[in-house]
């Protein structure tokens, strides 16, 4: 992150085009700055934040955006997904936007990237110590379903009065048998704040807990921030004796073949045939690439 | 019994489980509750009768910590003796008395149960919240809880928008009743529900009470109810007390020209 050179921009070629480096103005960077700092802070805990109007609606994913806007810097290497693929509508359009509002390089490379701005995966090829995701939220309050007053849940979060989430995961396995949330599965965050980890599949939960990359969580139209900070433990609620668990499938990616990523189903005619990929397009190229290279050899 | 248990027994009589001092707690003159001193002892059922907007329910809302008095003590003994001034204890105290040594038991029960989840959950919830994390544990308790409060246990996942009135006034005190508390506070419970089902209810109510060995503090209108349940009455008429004394006296012969119209507008059939 080399934010402090963002604050004396006037030769790139962003300001030539009438807007500041990334869009925001710098004010609205130091403000957001600052709530990001009380958000690492104080893991998992929502951070209020004056949410500016960006240029697509919400739900697309502006409060995600105004926090890349906020840490990028000229140097930055930034690479967008959108549900795991770079190749999407609005991983496309999000990654064009900072290639003309902040003039940074763009990747498609976990690797190569040192901000990721993600909507629902988290990426297959494990984060370092170093990179920043950056995570867009629809809703960021987990006991928003059973309690509607944001001043009682407030409360609830500041006195830990969690009872009612295993009351959300004890209906779930009286109703199926199991528990049956698979996406925004809440989670323990440092042993204190319970959070929504944003829409990602429960697969990706295990990826948060001790991740050496910082994580930043960004909510638009609800005008709240919150973070894990690297290295903190983050725990998916459940019961002793139906303890937490991932997806599994029994089909392998029909690219590469991973039998150990989070697989989409896609169906392919109207006769009922369908294929299993990864939906990680990066990593399924680059196990695919590898693969290619090893027969060739 | 052996001695110490005798000792204990009688310090533990010694002891009042509630104690209000000059609680005042006005909307305007006359409206609200008025300079209201009581004890409640454990094991001992008070009930609070008056007519409508005599204070009877800012009471309880007072007592429960649910509204802040304008002046006043409450003094509660907890279970290991110690005193705990109800609007002097931090918030997070009062709320995990709320859910574990007190019970509430609203007149509509739709205010006092989820209704969106099931009968099982709304039993469980109490135990979730103090850090019961067994799901077989939760269910086995639901069902027993069930069977107490005289609901088929069949109908542990139904929701309780499902249920009729009686039942999920039951459902209610049984979720209330969950985590053993010492003290529950009863807002109208038998309001709203035909004299037969209501019959019922009482009948439960009061085996439970005994059993439990529970203090309550029971608001209503009936003074009927008032006579089964409670062994102690109070009277209340523009936000003080009129009279107060044991139930049976006070309803066969009552002093205060109030109580006196009270006891004679009852309907008998």
């Amino acid at each position: 992150m080399t934010s402090a050179a963002s604050n004396h921009n006037s030769d790139t070629e962003s300001d030539s085009n009438g807007y500041n480096f990334a869009y925001l103005d710098e004010q609205t960077k130091r403000m957001i700055r600052r709530c990001l700092l009380k958000a690492v802070a104080v893991p998992g805990y929502q951070v209020p934040f004056g949410g500016r109007e960006m240029p697509l609606p919400y739900g697309w994913g502006t409060g995600g955006m105004q926090v890349t806007a906020t840490i990028i810097g000229q140097d930055d290497v930034l690479k967008v997904i959108d549900q795991g693929a770079d190749d999407t509508t609005n991983a496309v359009s999000i990654r064009r936007f900072f290639a003309r509002t902040a003039g940074v390089a763009t990747t498609e490379s976990t690797l190569a990237a040192s901000v990721i701005q993600t909507r629902h995966r988290i990426p297959e090829t494990p984060l370092s110590h170093g990179q920043i995701l950056v995570y867009q939220v629809p809703i960021p309050e987990p006991l928003r379903f059973i309690e509607p007053r944001e001043t009682e849940t407030r409360k609830m979060h500041a006195l830990q009065e969690y009872g009612v989430m295993h009351v959300k995961l004890y209906e779930d396995i009286a109703r199926f048998g199991h528990i049956a949330t698979t996406y925004a599965y809440p989670v323990k965050v440092n042993g204190h704040y319970v959070m929504d980890p944003s829409p990602i599949p429960k697969f990706d939960n295990p990826k948060m807990h001790g991740s050496p990359a910082l994580q930043l969580f960004g909510a638009g139209r609800e005008k709240r921030i919150y973070a894990i900070p690297p290295f903190t433990r983050v725990e998916s609620l459940d019961f002793e004796d139906h303890p937490f668990e991932i997806q599994g499938w029994d089909q392998t990616c029909e690219f590469c073949g991973s039998d150990h990523s989070f697989l989409d189903e896609v169906v392919t005619d109207d006769e009922g045939g369908r294929i299993f990929i990864c939906s990680d397009t990066d990593y399924c190229n680059q196990r695919f690439e590898t693969g290619a290279r090893q027969e060739a050899v | 019994m052996t001695n110490a248990a005798m000792a204990m027994t009688e310090e533990g009589l010694a002891e009042p489980l509630l104690k209000v001092n000059d609680l005042r707690k006005l909307y305007a003159p006359g409206k609200g509750v008025d300079g209201v001193d009581f004890e409640l002892w454990p094991g001992e059922v008070l009930g609070i009768v008056g007519e409508s907007g005599s204070g009877k329910t800012t009471l309880l809302q007072c007592l429960s910590g649910m509204l802040t008095p304008d002046s006043g003590q409450i003094e509660y003994t907890g279970k290991q003796g110690d005193k705990l001034d109800i609007y002097d204890i931090t918030e997070s105290q009062r709320r995990l008395l709320l859910r574990t040594d007190w019970g509430i038991v609203h007149q509509h029960p739709r205010d006092g149960l989820r209704m969106g989840v099931s009968a099982g959950a709304n039993i469980g919830e109490r135990l979730m919240a103090i850090g019961e994390r067994h799901y077989g544990t939760l269910r086995s308790t639901g069902e027993a809880w069930l069977r107490e409060v005289e609901i088929d246990t069949a109908r542990i996942d139904d929701l309780p928008r499902t249920f009729s009135g009686g039942m999920q006034q039951r459902l209610q005190i049984a979720r209330n009743l969950v985590t053993q508390p010492r003290l529950v506070f009863m807002d109208e419970p038998t309001g709203g529900l035909d004299v037969s089902v209501q019959a019922r209810l009482l009948d439960m109510l009061r085996n439970l009470v005994v059993d439990l060995g529970l203090s309550v503090v029971l608001v209503t209108h009936d003074l009927a109810v008032a006579r089964l349940l409670s062994h102690r009455l109070m009277v209340m008429r523009g936000g003080k007390v009129v009279e107060q004394g044991l139930t049976d006296q006070i309803l066969d012969d009552p002093q205060h020209p109030y109580s006196q119209l009270l006891v004679s507008s009852v309907l008998t059939p």
